[in-house]
């Protein structure tokens, strides 16, 4: 009876992540992509066909044969979207690398630090969170705006005459981007900085490396898995950033984030914003398998 | 291969006075805080010398080995290396390498590219680095294992990457932290005798630290037996077990009966001392004790014989006991006899017959005897 019991516990326990995949991942996704298949529509939802469950098969099959892709053909006809597109992978791969460079640093510097001040540390790369995105996000705008701290401090010490313009500019996106992001890539690389053995820096400087080759022969290809989990979690989240650009970028900054509020929001036309939400799902996931693939065929070799 | 033997039993640069050392440690100081690990240390070490240093945890030998590699700066005094000073020169300078305790080898690298590492980094052509790696494959008979990473490897065959990672740039001397430490027994023993066949061979000069006496007397030409920072004694195996310089050495290698008391008499060589209730030793010594004096006196316990009658020498180096405890250990069998004042003396016999006819059983009245050579006299 009890090994039943827990037979079955353990099978409960694998069913847990998979039911939230399906629930929050793998059905709001197909939900996605059955509107961006249909058409707007003047009604309450705003797109045809509904479909109503007392209609029947019959009634179901008749209404599905209304789907069409012509919503991504829509896509492809107007350049914005491909511009918008472009732009958004654009200004998160470059604020990607500006968040790996500042972030790998700090990470560094905390996995070298005495190991008792490191929880601290920890909880000092974490305390951002403590106050509201938005918040912070608008702080910057006092910082950055002609007339704001940043601008008066540099005049002052008469680094400058004339104010930087920063704010309104991708300056300001990539500003507000690396330090939103900053602890989504610290934090990975801390922990393979940390575990890693330091013995294995003493063999390379034992067998003639330097500090510096040291460095990029053993502790950075050593630390790629924590690299390459920051930069996921940046850039995915960078591509589809919204409140970024439209509080800190300019009006001529596109962003696919933006566009698909417009479409959404302003435009009323939900299907449209659904084809573009699938694409831009589609736009990082394939690279991300591709590269997971490669990455399990690398681990494989020499088995 | 040839013979070990002859190269052996001449090889003692150490006595030979216009033999110049190799490695010198002179004075060497190093403190952590206030902690001193290593307390003004001095030793010599000669080319081709399979050296180890000997010592329980917290002594100070891996600090001492760790100078020697670089890694820490002595606090004060100087190690000079063929006639260098290694003082201020940093691991990647020096023509030392080391072979990590944890083998360090890394993890991202197959077993070839770990072994071409050093190779790679001094900038030796492609085709000279492909052969020299082959080399090393075939030394340590890994040529199999060449394309797998290290994870892919059992613990053995991964002391043997470390091994030859670290030989492979043909460094002058070759330090071992405790390197066959995460081995198992068996193959431990069969790692030593390699290694020491790898080291003639390879005409090298080891230096191995190591908490494991067995394999420190396996292996090394000489032991430095280490305590507290401090050398208590530098000597071959064989000085180190049959002729320990103190109280200290004679513990700490093998199993050892200590006798206290004082100097009785003393004639040309010989050492009369009273250990107490009518159990006079008499012992060969070259060291010239006042009569009166202090002293102890050190005897192995496989150089007590066990018997049930007295000794034509009796009571002199002999005296009455109970079997106390009996151990079979297969080879040997280890008596604890227990005198009548309460000592417990270790003695052990060889089993060089399958079957004794009359063994000694708990309880048994028996004599405990040993030679005048059997032991060394201890100033206190």
């Amino acid at each position: 009876m009890e090994r039943v019991a827990s037979a079955l516990f353990s099978r409960l326990v694998i069913i847990i992540p998979y039911a939230w995949l399906l629930f929050f991942f793998l059905i709001p996704f197909f939900i996605v992509f059955r509107i961006s298949l249909s058409q707007t529509a003047v009604a309450m939802p705003p797109y045809r066909p509904v479909f109503d469950l007392f209609g029947g098969l019959s009634g179901i099959m008749e209404k599905a044969r209304e789907f069409s892709l012509d919503n991504y053909v829509w896509l492809t006809e107007d350049v914005l979207y491909f511009n918008a597109y472009v732009s958004s992978v654009i200004i998160a791969g470059i604020s990607t690398i500006l968040t790996l460079m500042i972030a790998y640093p700090i990470a560094y510097g905390m996995a070298k630090a005495p190991k008792s001040i490191r929880p601290t540390l920890l909880m000092l790369v974490i305390l951002p969170f403590w106050t509201s995105f938005l918040i912070r996000v608008y702080a910057w705008i006092a910082i950055l705006k002609p007339e704001g701290l940043l601008n008066q401090f540099l005049m002052s010490i008469n680094v400058i005459d004339q104010p930087l313009i920063i704010l309104n500019t991708n300056w300001a996106i990539y500003i507000g981007i690396v330090y939103s992001y900053l602890p989504f890539m610290v934090l990975p690389i801390y922990s393979s900085l940390e575990k890693m053995d330091h013995t294995l820096t003493e063999a390379a400087l034992d067998l003639g490396c330097t500090p510096f080759s040291a460095f990029w022969r053993v502790t950075f290809p050593l630390s790629l898995a924590g690299v390459v989990a920051g930069c996921l979690l940046v850039f995915i989240p960078a591509v589809g950033e919204f409140v970024i650009p439209d509080l800190l970028g300019g009006s001529e900054t596109l962003m696919i984030g933006k566009t698909l509020w417009n479409e959404f929001n302003a435009n009323r036309d939900w299907p449209v914003s659904s084809a573009v939400a699938t694409i831009l799902l589609l736009i990082l996931v394939i690279p991300i398998v591709f590269f997971q693939n490669a990455q399990a065929k690398a681990d494989g070799e020499g088995r | 291969m040839k013979s070990l033997g002859s190269i052996r039993r001449s090889f003692a640069p150490w006595a030979d006075p216009a033999s110049k050392p190799f490695i010198s440690v002179k004075n060497v100081t190093k403190k952590f805080g206030d902690f001193t690990a290593v307390d003004d240390l001095s030793l010599n070490i000669y080319t081709r010398e399979f050296f180890a240093l000997l010592g329980a945890s917290g002594c100070g030998k891996s600090t001492l080995l760790r100078m020697l590699a670089g890694f820490e700066q002595p606090t004060s005094g100087e190690i000079i290396l063929d006639g260098q000073s290694l003082a201020g020169i940093p691991p990647y300078r020096r023509p030392v390498n080391m072979m990590f305790q944890s083998y360090a080898l890394f993890p991202h690298m197959t077993v070839e590219t770990n072994i071409a590492f050093g190779l790679k980094q001094d900038g030796m052509p492609k085709a000279d680095i492909a052969e020299r790696v082959g080399q090393m494959l075939k030394l340590v008979k890994l040529e199999k294992f060449a394309k797998r990473k290290p994870h892919q490897l059992s613990g053995g065959q991964r002391q043997r990457v470390a091994l030859a990672r670290s030989l492979a740039k043909r460094p002058k001397v070759l330090l071992l932290d405790e390197p066959l430490g995460a081995l198992d027994k068996k193959l431990r023993e069969e790692t030593q005798f390699e290694l020491m066949d790898l080291q003639q061979e390879l005409g090298l000069t080891f230096v191995v630290v190591t908490h494991d006496q067995e394999e420190a007397m396996t292996m090394a030409d000489r032991i430095a037996v280490m305590s507290h920072g401090k050398v208590a004694q530098v000597a071959t195996p064989a000085e180190i077990y049959e002729a320990p310089n103190s109280r200290f050495v004679a513990d700490f290698i093998g199993d050892v009966n200590i006798f206290d008391g004082t100097v009785a008499a003393a004639e040309s060589g010989y050492l009369s001392i009273e250990t107490g209730n009518g159990f006079p030793v008499r012992m060969a010594s070259p060291e010239k004790l006042a009569i009166g004096a202090k002293a102890a006196v050190a005897i192995r316990p496989e150089k007590i014989r066990v018997s049930r009658q007295p000794p034509a020498h009796a009571p002199v180096n002999a005296v009455e006991g109970e079997i106390w405890d009996v151990g079979y250990l297969g080879d040997m069998t280890v008596f604890h006899v227990r005198l009548k004042d309460g000592r417990v003396v270790k003695a052990s016999s060889l089993n060089a017959v399958r079957a004794v006819e009359d063994p000694f059983g708990y309880d048994q009245q028996v004599w405990i005897s040993f030679g005048e050579d059997a032991g060394v006299v201890l100033k206190d």
